[in-house]
């Protein structure tokens, strides 16, 4: 009655969209709830002549990630809160050299260790601003197994087009979640191949933008000496002082993405329609906000749910059309508000707003979200 | 064996004047390394330079290889990357002894333990000279630094021994008052397959230098001198005299399988997943 | 709407994380939607933990079984912690053995170790509760499907005992 489907855990239909994307290097550190991911990449990727390397701790991880990326290969590393802390500067670091790669970051409860088999959401923020500096990020986030291999594959392809690096970020239940899944066969998605320079070495400048703000960084060793810098560079990769060289990469780094935005920016409606009550969530969240949608249309109670798919850039004009008509809107997330604020931001100031948070290290469930429907009903 | 004859041709010569001061020891250790680098004649394409923070880091930027300056204390970690993606590029990278032993102190001893086939020059002053002149984790006892005002209190790593001990298959130390030597080590360092390590004492006589009574670098290189010893010579000399010295030369220079090449034999070994998932 | 949720609950070690995945695999190949969840503490072994299972001819979304169809422990702690929610009519699955004060009166306690025991291997006390579960759900689960799925998903070299094990299951109900 239904496609073939097979049973497959969340992280690793990670691993198998990351191979289907063309992966062919993994650096990471063993950390709940991702560690799957690194054991799956371990056995996989020896067999397809890529490497798997355990570095001594995730700073490492993502550093041997961005140098393999360099060096002309498809990278990704994945953790979890406590390693994602540690990756900001580094992942500062690809944004500014421009060198693609993937991060997952599986979120469990936080701060600190918090709990490592605890769901929770409560990364937004960081995987937004976790990096030092005025930056845009690509940030994506799935709410079942199957979309976990459809947007890895989107994230590497986001990450080559864009040359910057694109977090996906997954929580623990859909990491570790097992469904049934029917994975895309080989040619059915498009595969970006990482771009080579079309100039000779000798006009060649590796940070000058092409028509799409985008460069074209040369991968190391195939005959285009270059210099790979963190600091403020003109388009030949040199360090500058000049104000304005300073001033135009910084805006264009940030423009390019916003320039490409509407190619990637991911959601899903359901029931929004008709709706008087709009309910936003994503991730696991998103599983729990769609069955207390289907309880409350059963009792009469006009609800649809908008499922963030893409959370930065933040889908601020999907977010305000879809909520033109509604009368309440309701964010449902395992965190305290993270993207509550985001949605209040870009709302009309009339609208009624309420924010539904859960940070208990349990999967929120549909009676609480059903409660706040039934509240903003009355 | 080829001498080198010009090295101008490894240099970015549109980048200079370089950022460093008058005296600094760091033009002598890219010197001994370009000339080495010339005697083999690696090919330029295929040399990776990967640096991190500090004035050492800045060498990248002046040469004219694939140049990789990343961040503080991370260039061991990304250079890991480039090699294992592209083991036929030579990787080398220069870094300070901030930059090394201190935040990147992991990376270095994680790298020597695997013998990945990256070649690590840590330019050793003692000191933080970008930021001006705070005590390293090289910085000999005793000597004062702006977060040493009344001395040094801590002891300081010897980075053979480290890296000796946690595997790495070429472990040297030079010094920049006897720039043969050290190039010698830099051609034997380039030539190896495997980690390796040199230590290349130099001198910032405008930080370490004026905060240890030494306004030049003359001075500091006299001081280099009278404190250093190698290693041949000591085995003739009574323990006390060889105390408080700086040994310079070959530690260990030994043959083991190179990361890179095992992985490419544990790719052939065990390439076929027969996990079914 | 067709819909099944069934909790497996024991202690770390026992595999019955194992057993969920098995169900859920054999459910998705027989066409059903299926989730599996768990849930368990830092202990690689003892502690108390939870998989569970939802099937249904209808599109899964909440993964999390609220209250269940089937519910069975191989431990008291397990059985205290995570015994709660039932469905009316629902049916709970012990292993004999356990000391389990305020237990229903019409919860089906069988010996899964003692049964396991007869393997060889007490280890396989999983595969007995699953033959145990497949038999309570042969109306909608065909048995080859479970026992495919072990054959699948057990370590290699195991298979034989573990079906072994999942049979002399099948037959204690």
């Amino acid at each position: 009655m239904i496609k073939q489907r097979k049973l497959m855990q969340g992280n690793e239909a990670c691993v198998f969209g990351a191979l289907y994307a063309g992966l062919n290097f993994f650096a990471g550190y063993p950390i709940t709830p991702s560690t799957e991911i690194a054991e799956t990449l371990a056995r996989k990727l020896p067999a397809i002549g890529g490497n798997f390397i355990q570095m001594e701790d995730e700073i490492a991880s993502i550093a041997a990630c961005i140098g393999a990326s360099l060096a002309g290969a498809k990278a990704m590393t994945a953790t979890s809160g406590p390693g994602f802390s540690l990756m900001q500067e580094n992942i500062g670091y690809a944004i500014m050299t421009e060198i693609p790669c993937v991060v997952v970051n599986v979120q469990r409860l936080g701060p600190s260790t918090g709990g490592p088999t605890a769901p929770a959401q409560g990364d937004v923020m960081q995987a937004r601003w976790g990096t030092h500096g005025d930056h845009e990020m690509v940030v994506l986030t799935p709410a079942g197994v199957e979309e976990v291999f459809t947007l890895t594959v989107k994230a590497f392809n986001i990450a080559e087009t864009l040359r910057t690096p694109v977090i996906l970020l997954m929580d623990e239940v859909i990491a570790h979640l097992r469904e049934g899944a029917s994975p895309p066969e080989a040619g059915e998605l498009l595969v970006v191949a990482r771009k080579e320079p079309k100039e000779s070495p000798a006009e060649y400048l590796p940070f000058k933008p092409q028509d799409d703000l985008v460069p074209v960084p040369a991968s190391f060793g195939t005959g285009y000496r270059y210099h790979v810098t963190g600091l403020y560079h003109d388009e030949a990769g040199f360090p500058t002082g000049n104000p304005e060289k300073i001033d135009r990469l910084v805006r264009r780094l940030k423009h390019k993405i916003i320039l490409h935005q509407e190619k990637f920016l991911f959601y899903e409606e359901y029931l929004t329609n008709d709706a008087d009550i709009i309910l936003i969530s994503y991730g696991a969240s998103a599983r729990s906000a769609k069955a207390a949608v289907n309880d409350a249309r059963a009792v009469g109670i006009s609800v649809g749910l908008l499922r963030l798919i893409t959370l930065w850039p933040f889908p601020s004009t999907a977010v305000s059309r879809i909520c033109a008509n509604a009368s309440v809107v309701i964010t449902a997330e395992m965190n305290l508000g993270q993207i509550y604020a985001e949605v209040c931001r870009v709302l009309d100031s009339a609208q009624r707003t309420l924010s539904v948070t859960h940070v208990d290290g349990t999967l929120i469930a549909p009676q609480k979200i059903l409660a706040a429907i039934k509240e903003a009903a009355k | 064996m080829k001498r080198s004859t010009g090295i101008g041709k490894y240099m970015r010569l549109d980048r200079f004047p370089t950022i460093w001061c008058a005296g600094c020891g760091n033009g002598q250790v890219v010197g001994a390394l370009l000339r080495a680098i010339d005697t083999l004649e690696l090919p330029q394409d295929k040399v990776v330079l990967v640096s991190g923070i500090g004035c050492s880091a800045r060498a990248s930027g002046y040469l004219d290889f694939n140049t990789f300056h990343t961040t503080h204390g991370r260039p061991v970690a990304f250079a890991t990357g480039v090699k294992l993606a592209n083991p036929d590029l030579h990787v080398l990278v220069l870094s300070g002894d901030g930059d090394t032993t201190a935040i990147g102190g992991n990376h270095f001893i994680h790298a020597a333990r695997r013998n990945i086939g990256i070649k690590l020059f840590i330019f050793n002053n003692g000191i933080y000279g970008m930021t001006g002149g705070q005590c390293s984790p090289l910085t000999a006892h005793a000597c004062n630094a702006t977060t040493a005002p009344n001395g040094n209190m801590d002891t300081p790593f010897d980075i053979c021994e480290l890296g000796k001990a946690a595997g790495a298959t070429y472990v040297a130390r030079g010094a920049t008052y006897s720039p043969v030597r050290l190039e010698a080590m830099m051609t034997d360092a380039l030539r190896h397959d495997g980690f390796a390590v040199i230590d290349c004492v130099t001198q910032c006589p405008t930080y370490f230098g004026r905060m240890n009574k030494m306004s030049s670098a003359a001075e500091m290189l006299q001081w280099q001198k009278e404190r250093t010893i190698t290693l041949e010579r000591t085995a003739s000399l009574p323990a006390h005299a060889v105390k408080d010295k700086i040994i310079t030369g070959v530690f260990r220079s030994e043959r083991k399988p190179e990361y890179t090449a095992l992985y490419h034999n544990f790719r052939q070994q065990f390439g076929k997943d027969k996990d079914h998932v | 709407m067709f819909k099944k949720e069934i909790r497996f609950s024991g202690s770390g070690g026992q595999g019955i994380i194992l057993a969920a995945v098995i169900l859920a695999d054999a459910a998705v190949q027989a066409g059903f939607y299926a989730v599996q969840t768990q849930s368990y503490g830092p202990e690689a072994r003892g502690g108390a933990s939870k998989a569970e299972v939802i099937f249904s001819d209808q599109p899964v979304d909440y993964p999390k079984v609220s209250t269940p169809d089937i519910f069975l422990a191989l431990s008291a702690e397990a059985y205290a912690k995570y015994c709660h929610d039932l469905k009316h009519n629902g049916i709970i699955v012990l292993e004999e053995t356990l000391l389990t004060p305020h237990c229903a009166a019409d919860t089906l306690k069988f010996p899964v170790f003692a049964t396991a025991r007869k393997t060889g291997k007490e280890i396989t006390a999983n595969m007995v509760l699953l033959g145990i579960l497949s038999s309570l759900l042969i109306d909608f689960l065909p048995k080859a499907l479970l026992e495919q799925a072990i054959n699948e998903r057990v370590p290699s070299g195991t298979t034989e005992i573990n079906l072994l094990a999942f049979n002399y299951g099948y037959a204690l109900s």
